[in-house]
């Protein structure tokens, strides 16, 4: 039942599974901390927005931590190729998330203003860099990057950090940052004191509907304006993970999928259905609001990842080096392994994670962080 | 195609200081987190108040460390693919699934329950808020595991075998790489070390506060804990550490001969080297005093087994070069016609050996070319840095014996309720920074004595590289150094600040009579 091209398939959807988890429980985090000065206007108003995420937020962080290590174990070649070729990239984003625990910890260490315009600086910066950065690294993949391997299967690059900068990265890059911004808008608005919520639900609004334009913007260019790329051989999808062993054209589209595969619509369908349900909830309805915008960023996610689908990382430099789903994995054992792994622990992990924020429901109110603020 | 020298030496450079600044907060969050479960067991079976506020001090300075833990192992889990991306791509087969385990299994709950433990004191019930502290403790040492799985392979690589047509090393049995024996070993004596070092912190403050007469009855019955959690901790340790020479002597004769300076076989049992100046030019031992048969007896547990000294492995190295330069070629064979059963065979046979080949990479592009100076010098480039190991190792293991002195008799006087007198305060107080020397120490052992492999005879350290360029990796480095350095000194600092405040500065205890219960103003 588990062959190689099912297994390959399945981790596919799993790192998918893991990006979004990621993007939708860290998300909320990152667009909170950016808008940290946007949202509480005082000290107190602070408290309440950090105390709404720092429960939960060393948890979610494992989302992306738990992504590095998957993609290692099942994509050695897209983890290799993608980290040491945007290697600048990921040094900012590894400060970036360095600054976090510290900062969040570190915080209400010391009552002095200057010491927490510091930290929230750091927070406010590592949310917008991170919600940025990772946008702009996915509007790349469909652009291609500029790698090759050579026989060893040793990845050289040709290319610096700025090139990385592209006008539809750019685009991207602001497709990720507006719609986590209304991600973690919605979640102040579900779970801040009225006075703050009320001021997130406007923020939201606003993120909400740059997102869904600027979402639809970037799916016109990629359809006009960016050439897609094509296994244009026989497509072996249960050969040896050795990319060098097919060929690549450049000049489709990437919508290619679409037209064979009309259900994959229903996620860019879900992207904009959860926007506007942005739009219709929140601030009258806090769950439903943030709901939805989950809603928006797993359509968002996906849609990106069925039209990349089967590449992994396109490359302009070489295109046969290109790494797809039939080419960059681990062996058959590992996957089938890893796969066992998952389907046990994946379902105990939600368990107490929504266990935790079952304990952590309700509101922090400013009432509250008056009377206590949690010894941490 | 050769890696820039000046890459894989800064990345190596990049690889040990993240990895060492890790390991300074690692450890005693692995510790503190089993004595934070020990005191709050010891607060739910008794109901009495201070034990609560014994775990809610020492955790707001484990809250401290854990912050800086994680700060610093992000990089950890994301250095392999940016800095050793053909490592990455060679082992990724087998490595990465522990690292990936490691998360789903360990990190998650770990991270998880966290925020619980500092945010859950007034929002679930005594027994369950105890459970998560006991999870978060058991989580924080099975992350340890993992991560030890992953690091015993790089020291013995079992249950894998290299694939010709994907250029990597495949698993060929999961099993092998759990049970690695490396990695038992490893694990118990790593996370030891982790419990010692928490038992330290919390002996060595608690000594503070009692020299200073703060904060009595709260020191006391943490340096009662510390006591007994450290002995038991420190007596594995150095127990658990004698199983892990053990095990090196089995499967990393070269990194066991360099520990020990020792330049020739000695005839069974060998002497153990207490004491000497390790001579790399003339391969001799200056001023050694040595201890008859010990040696022999640590690494073999026997009296007939002989010990091989470094000289006669450089030459079984030549050999190993002979060979894999044999398997080398059949891989290429291979590569271009997967049939050709010659190659098969000769790859079959001598595949265990390709790694040496590989080392003949830092000088030459085909390793088919290569001169019998070559394979000299590349031979010679097995021999570990002879001089730091040996002194790193002694001073480690003299660390750990003085442990068990300090705790054993830190035990014997709380036992008597005489934990007082200033002398024993005083050097209680002062061994705060041993275990940290020792930790860093046995990390250098561990790992700096692996050199030149990444993957103990499989793979080197100088072809994992990525391929970038010495400027890409200035700037991480420098970057990582400084902030890091930052974060450190201003983790100092809070720590500092929050052991000085003590219970009492903190108004955790004792109670003021004013002062409103805890859990009645939020409940």
């Amino acid at each position: 039942m588990f062959d190689y091209e099912v297994l390959r398939v399945i981790w596919w959807a799993l790192i998918g599974v893991l990006l979004t988890g990621f993007a939708i429980m860290d998300g909320f985090d990152f667009g909170v901390a950016a808008l940290l000065r946007v949202l509480g206007r005082t000290e107190e108003e602070r408290i309440v927005l950090l105390e709404t995420i720092e429960p939960t937020w060393e948890g979610n962080q494992v989302w992306f931590i738990l992504g590095g290590g998957a993609v290692f174990a099942a994509w050695p070649l897209l983890y290799a190729a993608s980290f040491s070729g945007l290697y600048v990239a990921m040094f900012v984003l590894l400060l970036a998330f360095i600054v976090r625990p510290v900062g969040f910890n570190f915080r209400e260490k010391v009552e002095n203003p200057r010491w927490k315009l510091v930290w929230d600086s750091a927070l406010i910066a590592s949310g917008v860099i991170v919600m940025l950065v990772c946008g702009v690294a996915f509007g790349n993949l469909f652009l291609g990057l500029p790698f090759r391997f050579d026989a060893d299967l040793r990845m050289t690059w040709d290319g610096g950090f700025f090139a990385l900068f592209k006008p539809f990265a750019l685009l991207t890059g602001l497709v990720s940052l507006s719609m986590l911004t209304a991600h973690g808008a919605t979640w102040a608005a579900m779970k801040a004191d009225h006075t703050i919520a009320a001021r997130a639900a406007q923020v939201a609004r606003i993120a909400s509907l740059a997102y869904v334009v600027l979402y639809v913007a970037a799916g016109i260019w990629l359809a006009y304006g960016i050439p897609g790329f094509a296994i244009s051989g026989p497509v072996v999808t249960d050969g040896v993970s050795n990319p060098l062993a097919k060929q690549v054209a450049m000049g489709g589209t990437w919508f290619a999928g679409y037209l064979t595969h009309p259900w994959f619509w229903l996620a860019p369908v879900v992207g904009i259905l959860g926007a506007i349900g942005v739009q219709l909830f929140v601030g009258r309805r806090g769950f439903a609001g943030f709901a939805s915008s989950t809603l928006a960023v797993g359509g968002t996610i996906a849609s990106a990842g069925f039209a990349l689908f089967p590449f992994l990382m396109p490359s302009t430099l070489d295109p046969v080096s290109s790494l797809t789903i039939w080419d960059a994995s681990s062996s058959r054992g590992t996957l089938l392994t890893m796969l066992v792994l998952a389907a046990i622990f994946m379902p105990i992990i939600i368990l107490y994670t929504s266990w935790v924020y079952r304990v952590m429901r309700g509101r922090v109110t400013l009432e509250h962080v008056r009377k206590s603020h949690g010894m941490y | 195609m050769i890696v820039d020298p000046d890459v894989v030496g800064l990345s190596r450079l990049q690889f040990a200081l993240t990895a060492l600044y890790h390991f300074l907060f690692v450890p005693l969050t692995l510790g503190l987190a089993f004595m934070l479960a020990i005191m709050e067991s010891v607060y739910v079976m008794t109901g009495r108040e201070v034990w609560k506020k014994m775990t809610q001090f020492w955790g707001v300075l484990f809250g401290i460390n854990f912050a800086m833990g994680v700060a610093t192992g992000v990089t950890m889990e994301f250095q392999f693919g940016t800095n050793w991306a053909y490592y990455s791509h060679y082992v990724g087969d087998i490595f990465g699934a522990p690292l990936a385990i490691e998360g789903m299994m360990a990190f998650f709950l770990e991270g998880t329950l966290v925020g619980l433990f500092f945010f859950g004191w007034d929002r679930i019930s005594r027994v369950k808020h105890l459970l998560v502290t006991w999870f978060l403790a058991l989580a924080t040492s099975l992350s340890a595991l993992w991560i030890l799985i992953a690091n015993a392979w790089m020291q013995n690589p079992v249950g894998a075998a290299f694939n010709p047509e994907t250029m990597r090393m495949e698993v060929t049995s999961f099993k092998d790489v759990i049970l690695n024996p490396v990695a038992q070993a490893k694990f118990v004596h790593t996370v030891s070390a982790g419990y010692t070092m928490g038992a330290m912190f919390v002996l060595s403050i608690s000594a503070w506060y009692l020299l200073r007469g703060r904060n009595v009855d709260f020191a006391k019955r943490s340096m009662t804990v510390a006591a007994s959690f450290g002995l038991a901790a420190a007596l594995s340790v150095v127990v658990l550490g004698d199983e892990s020479g053990y095990s090196v002597s089995e499967n990393q004769k070269m990194k066991m001969a360099a520990i020990e300076a020792m330049w020739e076989t000695e005839p069974a049992p060998a002497s153990f080297t207490l004491f000497g100046l390790p001579d790399v030019k003339t391969h001799e031992t200056h001023l050694a005093v040595r201890v008859p048969w010990l040696m022999g007896l640590i690494g073999t547990r026997s009296i007939d087994t002989p010990i091989p000294g470094i000289r006669n492995l450089v030459d079984d190295a030549k050999i190993r070069i002979g060979n894999g330069i044999r398997a080398y070629d059949a891989m290429l064979v291979l590569r271009e016609n997967k049939n050709d059963a010659q190659a098969r065979a000769i790859l079959t046979l001598h595949d265990k050996d390709m790694g040496y080949a590989l080392l003949l990479k830092r000088f030459m592009d085909d390793p088919r070319k290569a001169t019998p100076e070559d394979i000299q010098k590349a031979a010679d480039s097995t021999v570990p840095n002879v001089p730091v190991l040996f002194w790193a190792f002694r001073i480690m293991v003299a660390c750990g014996m003085y442990f068990i002195l300090l705790f054993g008799y830190a035990f014997w006087r709380a036992s008597k309720r005489r934990l007082d007198g200033r002398g024993f305060l005083t050097i209680a107080f002062w061994s705060l920074p041993l275990p940290w020397v020792a930790a860093e120490l046995g990390w250098i052992v561990a790992e700096y004595g692996r050199q030149p492999w990444a993957i103990e005879g499989v793979l080197p350290t100088a072809l994992g590289a990525s391929s970038l360029t010495a400027g890409q990796v200035w700037i991480s480095l420098s970057g990582f150094v400084l902030f890091y350095t930052a974060l450190a000194i201003i983790d100092g600092y809070l720590m500092l600040k929050f052991a000085r405040k003590g219970p009492d500065g903190l108004g955790l205890w004792p109670p003021r009579p004013d002062a409103i219960p805890v859990t009645a103003a939020t409940t």
